[in-house]
């Protein structure tokens, strides 16, 4: 290679290479605001910021959710295996809500166990698999079948 | 060779007639298959048959953007004319397939997550995929001269494919709405086979597509470039006759 060329390359690597430096701190520090949601173990060991704005995620808790017969106030237990709080919303939820489903919410923390959502997402997993093959692993007990049918 | 222009002509002149029903082939058979024939999902039913655009063009989206850094470094570097051409060649149907990733990915959105849209790392960064292939169309279209163009373009495109790995690993490094790779490179893919085979077809018939857009794109260019050169003259007269 000659010397031209070799000191052009040498300033590109060391551009990209400074950049990718910058991008990567930029990021670790963004570390914390970069996350889409709280989780409920941040939320019980009190990360999580009260009465602002904000988003947690996690899985509804089986047989927790509970709907008002006259309203659309609906409430469930989120939780991550490590912490649970209350979740309290007033509103149509996604079609893939369902007990045991991860969701994210939009709201704001009233206490460390109360959670007040404006908005109910629900998050979808990786898993794609027809109906048949989801009652078939169902029915051997398969860890890989997950529940489907809640309410 | 392949870094000779004249020589890419004739190269890409026998090499298209195969390509393009191989690739149009492909992707039909692909798409077919998995929007028709392949079985619905255990829980999203057939919502989940956008997967077999979404999947493909989100792809294609991020090999074009490596293919497009690749080229920027060695139009910079090495100031070959054919790695000019291909910075150019390559970028618009990138971000066609990026646009048309965060359109599909929208679309499925709302029915499955209850919204169209939300700022989290990975959709964040698609969308500023776009408009890294944006900026390189948009540099190249401003600056006249062709070699200064493809010198600052190619430097743009070089920076642009920190994002690509942004965009591939935002989902594993933090917490997103946007769930992770089904396709595993290594391990099992967590999809049923009878999804996963018409989704590989759909997604190699796209990247041919892909490929046979960019020789198109980057024969024309060769063309204008060439323009004033005799082997071109001589084939415009032979091409009058």
């Amino acid at each position: 290679m000659n010397a031209v060329r070799k000191q052009r390359l040498i300033l590109v690597i060391s551009i990209l290479v400074g950049l990718a430096i910058a991008c990567g701190l930029m990021f670790y520090a963004l570390r914390q605001n970069i996350n889409l949601f709280f989780t409920p173990q941040q939320v019980m060991a009190g990360e999580a910021p009260l009465d602002t704005q904000m988003r947690v995620g996690g899985l509804v808790e089986e047989g927790s959710v509970v709907r008002d017969q006259q309203t659309l106030d609906v409430q469930f237990v989120l939780t991550d295996g490590k912490g649970s709080f209350t979740v309290h919303y007033q509103g149509i939820l996604p079609d893939l809500f369902r007990e045991g489903q991860g969701i994210v919410a939009n709201g704001t923390l009233i206490s460390t166990n109360r959670f007040e959502a404006e908005e109910v997402l629900a998050k979808h997993d990786e898993t794609y698999m027809p109906p048949e093959v989801q009652d078939a692993l169902e029915k051997a007990g398969h860890p890989g079948a997950k529940a489907v049918n809640s309410e | 060779m392949l870094g000779s222009p004249r020589y890419f002509y004739t190269f890409s002149s026998r090499v298209l007639p195969w390509l393009v029903p191989i690739a149009v082939l492909t992707l039909a058979a692909g798409l077919v298959w998995g929007l028709a024939f392949a079985p619905s999902d255990y829980q999203q039913g057939n919502s989940y048959r956008i997967i077999f655009i979404h999947v493909p063009a989100s792809s294609g989206a991020l090999m074009g953007y490596m293919a497009l850094g690749v080229s920027g470094l060695v139009a910079v570097v090495w100031r070959m004319k054919m790695a000019e051409v291909m910075l150019k060649a390559i970028a618009p149907f990138g971000a066609a397939l990026a646009a048309i990733s965060l359109v599909t990915g929208a679309l499925w959105g709302k029915p499955t997550w209850g919204t169209y849209w939300q700022w989290d790392a990975r959709m964040t960064s698609m969308l500023i995929l776009l408009f890294m292939y944006v900026g390189v169309i948009a540099l190249q279209a401003v600056i006249r001269d062709p070699r200064q163009a493809a010198r600052a373009a190619g430097l743009l495109a070089m920076v642009g494919v920190i994002n690509v790995v942004i965009v591939k690993y935002s989902v594993e490094w933090v917490q997103t709405l946007h769930q992770g790779s089904t396709l595993k490179m290594f391990g099992e893919s967590t999809i049923d086979p009878a999804m996963k085979y018409p989704l590989l077809l759909s997604m190699l018939g796209l990247w041919l597509l892909y490929a046979v857009n960019v020789l198109l794109r980057a024969r024309t260019e060769v063309i204008w470039r060439e323009r004033r050169s005799k082997w071109v003259n001589k084939l415009v007269k032979e091409d009058n006759r």
